[in-house]
Order: structure tokens, then sequence, then C-alpha cells
């Protein structure tokens, strides 16, 4: 489903794309068979020749596989983890081969509902496949089936990444030496497929989405998508959080002026959030991603009993959450650390203390990375990569 | 980076660990024990510390330990999963220590239990002359602020593992600084001059 279309977009995004599942298709967990289909990746560092030393860095729900570029291509800023990714860093790409890649259904490079279909011509909208994090995951090791890696050194990622790090260990743990899933859970909860649904209404109800055909329309459901992520946004950070940033501090005035402009810095705050961010995601993207995180339940084909999905791994876990995060909490880490011990894993299990919400994960924590660093250099020992 | 000397009590119990086995420590405060054992004597240890700085700072030394509480958090692990579970110097401060005893050989072929001994004989002076609960380098907090609040005897925790039908394997008392004083737990002796008490047992 190369289309030429879908090639010209893609030349404009720097890092490597491939194309993947043109005789093997990739099942998805929805039955279909889908096929041939991009994945767009960056890599950072060199691959040993031993092949052990590869970290693939998986991304959360908005995030994409610039992980440690000094200047992203779409936002000009830097990549959304060079706290952790880079040379020298705890991530150290002078001595790890670092593989980071859009999600399927992602917007970034990595074949999506915005790509045209080849079947139609048109841009699969709503018609594309619904897809599931283990399609994500499955999708991914057949990237790191061309890269030529048997084994990765680590998988690692927070949020949405950090499901994906699950799946990894629960569908492919001979694969998977070291995990640390960040911030995140094994299952998605009430709470959060609730915010999802919330985002997901605000994109529909935008008459500019046109019930999903808005490329063939020539529109765009921006005010729909920012209201989504605004609404997200808030999810993402901690009541002492906002307070400490904004406030009541009102935006460049001297007083309330009695109408419903952005008086209030918070307020100005969250609709720049939502303005920046349609300018590089794909309203549909949104919709089959958050999705994909509702539908992620690591424990549901076991009947529950979560340590069963871990039976005989042999991977190391390190769970890392932070204490003020509302979407993702430490007692739902707790619950899948709890699993881990009872199939007898080998696992450590964190809770960081911050008052910067389930967004910590992505800012400058000094005990996160001191954890984190120390995590993957115990875990490197015992890989012999020292 | 480690000059690889521990604590003299904690050298004791590492003295009783076979290399090459598995080790859940539990209460293991910043990994000293835990990291000795992995280093020297090639055990797959775990930890299980209650404070959030002990887990950081296990972690950080690359130690897989989770934030836990002896009390609560030991029931997920499966039954023999280590054939050593340590407990160091926090029986006294559990809610339950009998229930956490009989967890410990539930999780553990062998349990390797340290405490501070409440029939020392300073102990017996500080309540009998002074008529004050006793205050020493071993306890030095006052019995307000003090998280142990199971205190035994040596010959108390004697007659529990009896009562439990648990088999005392070896049995110490050691002194202030940590050093042997007595390597038969049971003596009147042990439990007159002993400042902490160091038990192996099993089923």
């Amino acid at each position: 489903m190369s289309t030429t279309a879908n090639k010209d977009q893609r030349a404009l995004l720097p890092g490597h794309h491939m194309v993947l599942g043109e005789t093997d298709k990739l099942r998805l967990d929805s039955g279909v068979e889908f096929g041939p289909f991009t994945l767009a990746y960056q890599t950072y560092g060199e691959l040993n020749a031993d092949k052990t030393n590869a970290i693939l860095v998986c991304h959360a729900l908005t995030g994409d596989q610039y992980v440690a570029d000094d200047v992203h291509p779409i936002t000009g800023k830097e990549g959304w983890w060079c706290e952790i990714v880079g040379p020298g860093k705890i991530i150290d790409t002078n001595k790890y081969f670092v593989i980071c890649s859009n999600v399927i259904g992602g917007c970034l490079g990595s074949t999506g509902p915005k790509d045209t279909n080849p079947e139609t011509g048109k841009p699969w909208g709503l018609d594309f496949p619904v897809i599931t994090i283990a399609d994500m995951v499955r999708a991914q090791t057949m990237l790191i089936d061309a890269l030529g890696i048997d084994s990765l050194f680590a998988v690692i990622g927070g949020s949405m990444g950090g499901m994906q790090v699950l799946e990894w260990c629960k569908s492919y743990p001979e694969r998977v030496f070291a995990a640390a899933p960040i911030a995140t859970s094994f299952r998605h909860s009430a709470q959060n497929i609730a915010f999802h649904e919330v985002g997901r209404q605000a994109v529909m109800a935008d008459p500019d989405w046109c019930g999903g055909n808005y490329l063939l329309e020539g529109k765009k459901p921006a005010r729909g998508l920012a209201v989504a992520r605004m609404t997200a946004h808030i999810t993402y950070l901690s009541q002492p959080a906002l307070h400490r940033k904004f406030g009541r501090k009102l935006q460049n005035r001297g007083a309330i002026t009695y109408s419903f402009d952005h008086d209030f810095q918070v307020e100005s705050y969250l609709r720049h959030q939502g303005k920046s961010f349609v300018d590089r995601f794909d309203a549909n993207s949104y919709l089959y991603i958050t999705r994909a995180m509702d539908y992620f339940d690591l424990s549901l084909e076991y009947d529950g009993r979560l340590a069963d999905a871990f039976t005989g791994c042999k991977t190391r876990f390190c769970i890392i959450s932070f204490s003020s995060d509302w979407c993702f909490t430490t007692a739902e880490s707790r619950l899948l650390a709890h699993a881990l011990n009872a199939a007898s894993c080998n696992v450590s299990c964190v809770e960081i203390e911050s008052d910067k919400g389930h967004d910590a994960f992505l800012l400058d924590e000094p005990d996160f990375h001191m954890v984190l660093s120390g995590f993957i250099e115990g875990a490197a020992q015992g890989r012999g990569l020292n | 980076m480690h000059n690889d000397r521990i604590r003299v009590d904690l050298q004791l119990i590492a003295d009783m660990v076979e290399p090459g086995t598995r080790v859940l420590d539990i209460g293991c405060s910043d990994g000293e024990l835990l990291g000795y054992l992995t280093r020297t004597k090639n055990v797959d240890g775990r930890g299980l510390e209650l404070s959030n700085e002990g887990v950081r700072n296990c972690v950080a030394q690359g130690l897989p330990v989770m934030q836990g509480d002896a009390d609560r958090d030991l029931g997920d692990y499966p039954d023999g999963a280590f054939d050593y579970a340590i407990l160091s110097q926090t029986l006294q401060a559990t809610h339950r220590p009998k229930e956490v005893l009989s967890e410990l050989l539930r999780i553990g072929n062998k349990a390797i239990v340290s405490f501070p001994n409440f029939g020392h004989w300073r102990a017996r002076f500080d309540l009998m002359f002074r008529g004050r609960m006793p205050q020493n380098p071993n306890l030095p907090i006052m019995w307000y602020e003090t998280p142990n609040i199971h205190f035994c005897t040596v010959r108390d925790f004697v007659a529990m593992c009896d009562e439990m039908g648990v088999r005392i394997e070896r049995s110490m008392v050691l002194n202030e600084s940590g050093s042997k004083v007595s390597s038969d737990g049971h003596s009147r002796f042990a439990n007159f001059f002993g400042n902490q008490a160091l038990f192996m047992l099993s089923k």
C-alpha cells in the first residue's frame, strides 16, 4: 500500500522507513490480515557485532520515533526523551543501539488512517482496521526481525510505551533481557477509558471531522482534536503542578474581562497545547491509538490471573511509577509487581516522589533517572555488556 | 568500587548462605547484605523494603528490590520460591511476627531471622533498677517513637518456634557491635549476654 502519495508524504520526514508484511502479512487481533505496511523508525548508536546491545524505546500516545533527535522535523523542538536518550546519557547511545519506531496506526510515517487505502485510492479514514497494543508490538517484532536482531537488551517505555513493554514481555519473553515499564499499567483503567472517550467524542463532534473523511473533504477537525488534547493534557499533570505553574494568574491583563476570553494563564496554556497538537497529529490516528490503549488488558486472556501472563519469563523488570500520577497510579504498578512476584520473575518496583503527575517520566526527575540508570547498568552487567 | 566489608552482624548472616542460591531479603534497607551476597556468593537475590528511599538506592545499584511490607506483601510469593528468606532486625517491627515467620518458612526453604534481645542484662537492668524502657545503641529510639512494637527475648523466640513446630537449625547471639558471643542461642547465658540473636530456621 505504498502509493505514490504516501511515499511523497514520507519523503518529507527524515529517518528510516521499512516496508513490512509484503509476503507474511501482519495478523491483527481483529482478525484482519494487514499488509504490506510501513514502519517509520529512528536508530541511534551502533549495533554491536553480537547484536546484544539493542534497546527498543516505545513511545507514548502522542509520541513518535524522534526520541533523541536534536530537532524534531515538525515541532522544531528536541526529541521527546532527550533527557534520557543520547550520547553519555542514561540510555547511552555511545554504548547501546537504540531503536524507536512510530506505532502502526500513527501519523508520523508509519502506516495509519491518513494513508491511502490501496483498494480505494482514498485515505483509509475509519476503514483503517482497529489496532491493539499487541498489534503494535507484532509490527515491531517484524521490524526487529528485519534488522536481524534476535534478542533485545532492553525494551523501555512510558505510558502507552510501557504497555508495549509489557506486551513484549508477555508475548516474546525470550526476546527481552530487561524491561522498564514506566508510568503504565497492565490494563487501562475505567477512568482512563472515560477520558479517552471524552477526547474521541470531542473529535467526532467537530463538523470538520466529516465522519472521519476530513482528508477527502479537504478539512481538518482542528477544534475537536484541540479539545481532546486539552482534556488529556490536564490528566497528565497534577493539581499541585498546575497550581504551582499557573495558580490563578491572569494572562497579560491586570483584571478579569467579564468575557470568555482566556483570562487565566492556565486557559491560555491549554489553548496553546491544543493548537500546537493539531499541527503535528492526525485526528483519526488519535481515535485509533486511544482505542488501542482502552482495549489493553494483559490479564484478560488469563481470566484475570495476571501472573499467568508471565509464567517462566526470565526478563528482569523495573517498574517505575510516580506518586502524583493519577492516570497510572502506584497502586496499579504494585498489582503488576505482585503478579510478577507470584510468577517468580525478577522484578524491581519503585515509586518516585514527584508532584508533576503522569508527565513526570518525560521531565527532569533526578530520582527517576538514578533508578533507571542503576537498573540499566545492572542489567548490562548481567548481559555482559560492560 | 566495593571493599566488600559489611556490618559484622550482616556478615554472620551472609556466612549462613550457600553460594548460588535464591535469596529474598525482607527489609533489605539500602541493600548492603543483598549487594554483598550478589557480588560475592553469586546468589539470585531479591529484596523487599518499606522505605522508598531504600528501594531507590537498591535499584540504583542494580539490585532487584520492590517496595513492600513484611506484614502485607509476602503473600504473593509462591511456596518455596527461595532457598533463604532473610529477615534482619525487622521481626520486632512487624504487626504479626508469628504470621510473618510462617510466611518466611513458606516462601523460603530456610528462614534466617535476627532481632534485638530484650532479655539482655542491660535491658533487664534498665527495667529493674531505672524503671525505664531500655535504651542502648541497638535500641536507640524512645518508646513513643520506636517502630519496634513486638519485642521479645531469645527464650520467647525459642518458645514461639517450639509452639510452631519450627526447627532451629542454627542459633547464635551477638554483642553490641554484632560480633558473636555464643553459638548456642538456646542457653540462659545467651539470653542474658546476647544483645542480638540470629537464628536459622526450617520447617
